[in-house]
């Protein structure tokens, strides 16, 4: 609406510029100039790059894998199953064999925030699953609740940072795994650290080849230090509740799970 | 190179800066959508997990 007068108005002035004082000002565009000023801007995307990578995009990603997973549990809550656990003293576990890059639970850890609420899916291809900003479950491990170790590895930083806390739990955090079936309330014990070469973490006992499991376990894995592959750092938790869906969540994390936190 | 730019932008000082504003935000926007995730796959995976 205003642009035609303001046309109007900014015309003669700009003309009188182009006839004035404009054309002694005006310097022919020197190559150096140009490849200079290419470069700083390579620079600054370059700087960008990193900005997104390690911090916005672990942002976004979080936030998508909160909203995926709060509608998952809400379509599993139409097939909430039974109260009870089919065995007293067992959680139900998944017997079904799960198909690669196909997701099946979900972690929320409350230390790592209200709105922490990951995806899980079976193995731990690098592409398929751990750069899509889930945590990869090694297929040759047990599943969430099983006699021995439901292991999950996943980034410390970028792509979704996943695991970027994982230094910061207390003994005696919980760690829920939920599944269709309800949520696997597991508590932290403790890290280790380890070569990339220590299988050793995620054996049903873990450290300890060929021993018969008797209890149940979670193994975090991730990379140490920051922005460095150089060590593994290992979480491990033991379980210690089942809370099946047709109950509703634990109250410690019902804001989380119905995505009201 | 960014001299000459703002030479060819037409109008007065505020409007050659909302143009070029407007077309920052697009440069970024087509960064973080489009650019950045495809250049993602070539930088170095970080390996996070144990084995042989």
């Amino acid at each position: 609406m205003r642009e035609p007068g303001q046309d109007q108005a900014a015309a003669p002035q700009a003309g009188g510029r182009r006839g004035g004082v404009r054309p002694r000002l005006r310097r022919r565009i020197s190559p150096l100039g140009v490849l200079g000023e290419l470069l700083i801007t390579a620079g600054v995307i370059v700087l960008l790059f990193l900005g997104w990578q390690q911090w916005l995009n672990d942002l976004i990603v979080g936030s998508q894998q909160h909203a995926l997973s709060v509608q998952q549990s809400q379509t599993w809550n139409k097939a909430p199953g039974p109260t009870k656990a089919p065995q007293p003293d067992a959680p139900p576990v998944i017997s079904a064999v799960i198909p690669n890059a196909q997701k099946f639970a979900q972690l929320i850890v409350p230390r790592f925030g209200a709105n922490y609420y990951r995806q899980i899916a079976q193995g731990t291809g690098v592409h398929d699953v751990l750069n899509k900003g889930e945590l990869g479950h090694y297929p040759t491990t047990q599943m969430p609740g099983a006699l021995g170790n439901f292991a999950i590895a996943s980034h410390r930083k970028a792509y979704g940072g996943n695991l970027e806390h994982i230094n910061e739990l207390h003994v005696g955090d919980h760690i829920f795994v939920e599944t269709q079936d309800g949520w696997y309330q597991y508590e932290f014990r403790n890290l280790q650290y380890v070569r990339p070469t220590g299988v050793g973490v995620i054996d049903p006992v873990p450290e300890e080849a060929g021993v018969q499991p008797t209890d149940r376990m979670i193994t975090l894995t991730s990379c140490n230090p920051f922005f460095s592959t150089a060590e593994r750092i290992i979480a491990y938790g033991s379980f210690d509740t089942f809370y099946p869906r047709a109950d509703g969540p634990p109250a410690e994390i019902a804001a989380t799970v119905t995505g009201k936190a | 190179m960014y001299a000459a730019l703002w030479r060819v932008l037409p109008g007065p000082w505020w409007v050659r800066t909302l143009i070029l504003a407007v077309a920052l935000v697009a440069v970024l926007s087509a960064l973080v959508f489009w650019v950045f995730p495809w250049a993602d796959q070539f930088v170095a995976p970080q390996d996070v997990t144990v084995s042989q």
